[in-house]
């Protein structure tokens, strides 16, 4: 692989990273499947796509991105909490409609960024560093701002209430937290860092689609699989690098697929889907693996310990 | 101080399975009293718990406490005021939290959570000081995921938990049953310092009359949904558990045919 394309692939990891991230605190931290990513990241794109191609400042227009994707999981929250739908049916129906809602903000299926500048030209017109440098450097400053904000946040009262909810409903209820809140604003905060990680993307690749959320749950928990394997840590901090880790290799493994010469573009998603399967049956097939035990030294091991009782 | 009257819980309304739960429940406590609750299985005993915490609303009736009614606020509303152990330990704790957060949250039972520190450098003292009267070394293991611990370890925390912040009143529902009797005994030793001893207004259900004729000074017994009897002062009526057993047949007009509550 040459290095470029190592670059761009990490670039890719880093921009993907704010994606994983929301996938973590919603899978992960409250313990809840959320498919409205997949119409929240698309959203996060179109919308700040939009606002570029018709003149808004790209730094206004990306925020921007993270209040309307906080909507969007408010949404899934609310048909969740007060109505008492199945967290995987309340993500489909926020994905479902985003679909619509979309390609309304776009107002067709593409929305191409080539001719406008975007945050990445800004900054590399007020610096003077390349292109190439000046994505990396927002790529990785947003990195660390968001794993450290949400380190921060996670050790806060409110934080601490959000991981009790996910693990344990009854006794946050029993000790006065509305968990339907915790819940609701942990959808909010994890669909604005997917919307705001779309509206990077769609600069960095210099176009909004409205396909690009397909499958985005699936690699996002690809990702947060793929960090805790890779390095397993425990601590809250540990875990939030481990899954940004995950995201970059993710990319990386996606890049060397590719580079096998019967492997088409489209596979990809095949791909994603047998690589989560993997993941999530591993720890049943490396228990089949073990070895087994020696029973022959473990009768040895006894038949000694048992004459020694005599 | 809690004040029960009237009170009826109906399950599966209007259905084939309609279930009276609770029928015509009275109940006065006085502040600083500790009062067991026995009864066959399905007496009703944790729905009547349930109701008082706001699990269940009831179909009748007012729960009153400290003078506010709060028969129809939500579970999490009271919980500044009510605090619960359950039979499960692992209901009490939660697994992935570490045993400071764990005391971190129920130190802020009931009171808004901001965007504070979650756990400051005198609390964590204050935790020390205060798992150290556990007597089970989890002092020095303040940032052990509580999951590491065994079930007593955890019910013992649970317990601490309820009392970190003065509770008006506490709800126990057969929180030694799920523990080895060893544990079990340690942890009813530790309901007598925390609760019963520091006068915390306490309503405890058990399936063992010894433990319900040992501690507090008095009993109530639930049957199919009723209050059939109701013991206010134990020293002086010097129950033994068949004079027990003899009162609940002539309340009940039934043979006492279940041997859990029997023979424990
Ligand atoms: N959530 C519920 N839905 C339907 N029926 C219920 C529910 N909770 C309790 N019941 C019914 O209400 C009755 C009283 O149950 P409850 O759990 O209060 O009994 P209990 O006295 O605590 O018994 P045990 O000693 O077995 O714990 C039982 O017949 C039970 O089946
Ligand atoms: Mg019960």
């Amino acid at each position: 692989m040459n290095l470029m394309l190592l670059w761009s692939t990490l670039i890719l990891g880093l921009l993907y990273g704010l994606l994983v991230l929301g996938v973590f605190l919603t899978f992960r931290i409250l313990n809840y499947a959320d498919l409205s990513v997949d119409g929240s990241l698309p959203l996060g794109a179109a919308l700040t796509a939009t606002l570029i191609f018709n003149g808004m400042n790209p730094f206004l227009a990306t925020l921007l991105a993270i209040p309307l994707g906080a909507l969007a999981g408010l949404i899934t929250g609310i048909l969740h909490t007060r109505f008492s739908i199945t967290p995987l049916l309340s993500g489909i129906l926020t994905m479902i409609g985003l679909y619509s809602i979309n390609l309304r903000i776009m107002g067709r299926p593409n929305v191409p960024l080539l001719r406008h500048d975007t945050i990445f030209d800004l900054l590399s017109t007020y610096t003077g560093l390349t292109l190439r440098l000046s994505q990396t450097v927002i790529a990785v400053a947003v990195i660390i701002l968001t794993v450290i904000g949400l380190y921060f946040f996670l050790n806060t009262e409110l934080g601490q209430a959000l991981r009790g909810t996910g693990d344990n409903e009854v006794m946050l209820r029993s000790l006065g937290v509305n968990t339907d809140r915790m819940k609701i604003m942990g959808l909010a905060l994890s669909n604005g860092l997917v919307a705001l990680s779309g509206a990077l993307i769609a600069q960095y690749q210099g176009f909004a689609d409205i396909n690009m959320g397909i499958g985005m749950i699936i690699i996002g928990l690809a990702s947060v699989i793929i960090g805790e394997v890779a390095l397993g840590v425990k601590s809250i901090l540990g875990r939030l690098c481990a899954v940004v880790a995950g995201s970059i290799l993710y990319r990386l493994a996606i890049a060397l697929v590719l580079r096998i010469s019967f492997i088409e573009y489209t596979d990809l998603k095949l791909f994603t889907a047998l690589l989560v399967t993997i993941a999530l049956i591993s720890p049943e097939i490396s228990k089949k693996f073990r070895p087994a035990p020696n029973l022959a030294l473990l009768e040895q091991k006894t038949g000694a310990a048992e004459r020694a009782g005599n | 101080m809690l004040q029960i009257n009237n009170l009826y819980k109906v399950f599966h309304i209007g259905e084939i399975n309609e279930k009276v739960a609770l029928q015509n429940v009275n109940l006065l406590l006085e502040p600083g009293e500790f009062v067991t609750i026995i009864g066959g299985n399905g007496a009703g005993k944790s729905t009547l718990l349930n109701c008082i915490a706001g699990v269940h609303l009831p179909e009748k009736g007012t729960i009153t406490l400290d003078g506010d009614e709060i028969t129809n606020f939500p579970d999490y509303r009271r919980a500044g005021a009510i605090c619960r152990i359950f039979q499960d330990p692992m209901i009490g704790t939660a697994a992935s939290l570490t045993v400071e957060e764990n005391l971190a949250l129920a130190l802020r039972r009931g009171q808004r959570r901001r965007l504070n520190r979650a756990i400051t450098r005198s609390e964590r003292d204050l935790f020390r000081q205060k798992l150290a009267v556990l007597e089970l070394g989890l002092e020095e293991r303040l940032s052990t995921p509580v999951q590491l611990l065994s079930g007593g370890q955890r019910q013992a925390l649970a317990l601490l938990m309820a009392t970190l912040v003065r509770p008006k009143l506490a709800l126990l529902d057969e929180h030694t049953a799920s523990l080895d009797p060893k544990t079990a005994l340690r942890v009813l030793h530790l309901t007598r310092t925390l609760f019963e001893n520091e006068r915390i207004t306490t309503l405890m259900i058990t399936h063992n009359m010894e433990q319900a004729l040992d501690l507090g000074r008095r009993l109530i017994m639930l049957h199919e949904g009723s209050v059939i009897l109701d013991v206010n002062d134990l020293e002086r009526e010097e129950l033994t558990v068949p004079k027990l057993v003899d009162l609940f047949h002539a309340a009940s007009g039934e043979q006492l045919h279940n041997d859990r509550l029997l023979l424990h």
